[in-house]
């Protein structure tokens, strides 16, 4: 399978292309000599312009109206791809990404390759992946038609302007969507984040169940971030044990953080958390349990307790600054 | 009320995983519920409880007839199940066993919701929700953190990176839950005796209309090339706390011109 058209599924927050879009563009523009993008949402003059400034020259806009983008979605992208026949779709592993890509896999009966890390051309793409906490590196490959449906991690690829004018926007049709369009979303929650976002802090500092309590998180990790400046984060323990909203997990199934520098307290490492801060610069842990795998990735580790590291540590910045 | 909750039963999480001779993941050994389906689990029966009426079934496709890990979800509280193994599946990708699992959602029949968890513990594609409300022809809704049913619609608080949406639509409709939607229940002593004698419906491919052509290795369409170990990062310094801890981290922060 040559890989000449590349698609990429590009998402927006805030009126704005979501970096994950980006890189996927960056990522499709080395990989095809024709790169296209689709978008299910608003805002369009805005992403038309950014995927444009990343190497998309048309931007295909699918209306959602009140439907969730994922599930409207797959029905016009079904029915254009089979006028366009592009080699690949890419899809961001995101909420919408997801659904995106799992209904457009029935459409066409194709099988999809998700949780990607890297993507080359080895006469056909080469999807590249990480599992057992990524551990073990995996290829593989389609071995059947296009299009190839693969989503990929975000932070996976740098996201580097080509310098495009804004892209052509072309409405599409309404397809019929089926039941699908059934789901309407009547209200949308923004949870308030204060501090740097947990994806671009240069210093990340995540708590995760050895901290004791839900009342330990303020004191000790959110504090020891706003010292260091940081974004502060969770494993999906605490999460799951409802300590800390949702948006705050490093992980597997939540964020993919790359900072300069990660702290993890009370974090004892399972694979699950791993994948999401594992390509950091410098990792430090905090951990009263030598045997925690935490420490099989962590630069610096401090077997001890974090009631009693971290107290120290906090007041040993403050009286630096 | 009658939910169909899909179960993956996967290799323990806390044993290191491994992958078999033909590259798919080793399941020869032991299988236990996937933790991330206890919710569903939990989440369905607390549903039916709630409606006054109906029933729980588990659907669950495995390797060797496995049915450890459908005991398990049995003991908490489900009705039954229905057990899909079968040689021909061996290699299935999501697609695969989305189909699967849609055509026991069918052989359940009268169903008004099927749960799932968001991805598995072992494989994480994370599209087998979706998948199997598009091959139903029902609406998905995904990342549910929340769940209520009302007037023949299910309404969820759904996951999103900023927080969340109010997401409805009408009965039947597949739903899948994040972890930590509800606490699980822990099976009871009479619960796991009751769970011996309740009805395991097992069934191959053939029996729910699907050829070997759709599933399986060929269905999968898709190959692995390569399997590498990825490169170890260099194993830093630990230190026992005796009191310098603090120190040492602040020495380092300085090191790297953070602090």
């Amino acid at each position: 399978m040559t890989v000449d058209k590349i698609w990429v599924y590009a998402e927006s927050a805030d009126g704005k292309a979501t970096s994950a879009t980006l890189e996927l563009l960056t990522k499709a523009r080395e990989l095809g000599s024709t790169v296209e993008a689709i978008y299910t949402g608003s805002d369009t003059d805005a992403v038309a312009a950014a995927v444009g400034e990343y190497g998309a020259t048309k931007l295909f806009v699918i209306d959602p109206g009140d439907g969730l983008p994922g599930q409207v979605a797959a029905a016009p992208i079904a029915q254009l791809a089979g006028e366009h026949n592009p080699d690949a779709i890419l899809f961001a592993q995101s909420y919408d990404g997801r659904d995106a890509i799992a209904r457009l896999s029935v459409k066409l009966d194709q099988p999809v390759l998700t949780n990607g890390m890297s993507l080359s051309d080895d006469g056909g793409l080469l999807f590249g992946t990480g599992i057992f906490g990524g551990v073990t590196l995996v290829d593989a490959k389609f071995s059947g038609g296009g299009p190839a449906l693969i989503a990929i991690r975000p932070k996976s690829f740098a996201a580097e302007p080509s310098g495009g004018a804004a892209a052509a926007v072309e409405a599409v049709a309404a397809a019929d969507a089926g039941r699908a369009a059934e789901a309407k979303v009547l209200e949308r929650h923004v949870e308030e984040q204060q501090g740097p976002k947990l994806e671009e802090a240069t210093v990340v500092v995540s708590g995760g169940r050895g901290i004791g309590a839900a009342e330990n998180y303020g004191p000790l990790v959110e504090e020891l971030a706003k010292q260091l400046k940081g974004a502060w984060g969770a494993s999906r323990a605490i999460v799951d044990a409802g300590w800390v909203p949702y948006a705050l997990q490093v992980g597997q199934t939540g964020k993919t953080v790359k900072p300069k520098v990660y702290v993890a307290l009370g974090i004892s490492g399972a694979t699950q958390h791993l994948v999401g801060m594992k390509g950091s610069d410098n990792i430090i842990a905090v951990n009263k349990d030598a045997e925690a795998p935490i420490f099989s990735v962590a630069d610096l580790g401090i077997v001890g307790d974090v009631h009693k590291v971290v107290p120290a540590l906090i007041e040993a910045i403050k009286a630096k600054s | 009320m009658n939910v169909v909750v899909c179960v993956k039963q996967i290799p323990d999480p806390a044993v290191p995983g491994a992958l078999a001779a033909d590259h798919t993941l080793d399941r020869s050994g032991k299988l236990i519920l996937d933790e991330s389906d206890s919710y569903g689990v939990e989440m369905a029966l607390q549903l039916v409880d709630t409606a006054g009426e109906g029933e729980v079934t588990l659907v669950s496709m495995v390797p060797n007839g496995e049915v450890s890990g459908l005991r398990t979800a049995l003991a908490m509280g489900a009705a039954k199940a229905i057990l899909v193994s079968d040689d021909a599946l061996a290699g299935s990708d999501a697609l695969s066993t989305a189909k699967v699992l849609a055509k026991c959602v069918e052989r359940a029949g009268g169903i008004d919701l099927v749960l799932t968890a968001t991805e598995s513990t072992d494989g994480y594609t994370g599209t087998i929700p979706a998948q199997v409300g598009e091959l139903l022809g029902w609406p998905s809704l995904t990342f549910a953190k929340h769940i209520e049913i009302a007037d023949g619609k299910v309404t969820i608080q759904r996951q999103t990176e900023a927080g969340y949406d109010v997401v409805e639509a009408s009965l039947p409709a597949v739903v899948s839950v994040t972890a930590g939607v509800v606490e699980p229940r822990y099976p009871s002593f009479k619960g796991i005796m009751a769970a011996k004698s309740k009805p395991v419906d097992a069934v191959t491919a053939g029996d729910l209309g699907l050829d070997a052509g759709q599933v399986g290795w060929a269905g999968a369409r898709q190959e692995i090339v390569n399997v590498a170990q990825a490169p170890a990062r260099e194993a830093g310094e630990k230190f026992e706390d005796d009191g310098t801890g603090a120190e040492k981290v602040v020495a380092f922060l300085e090191q790297l011109k953070v602090i």
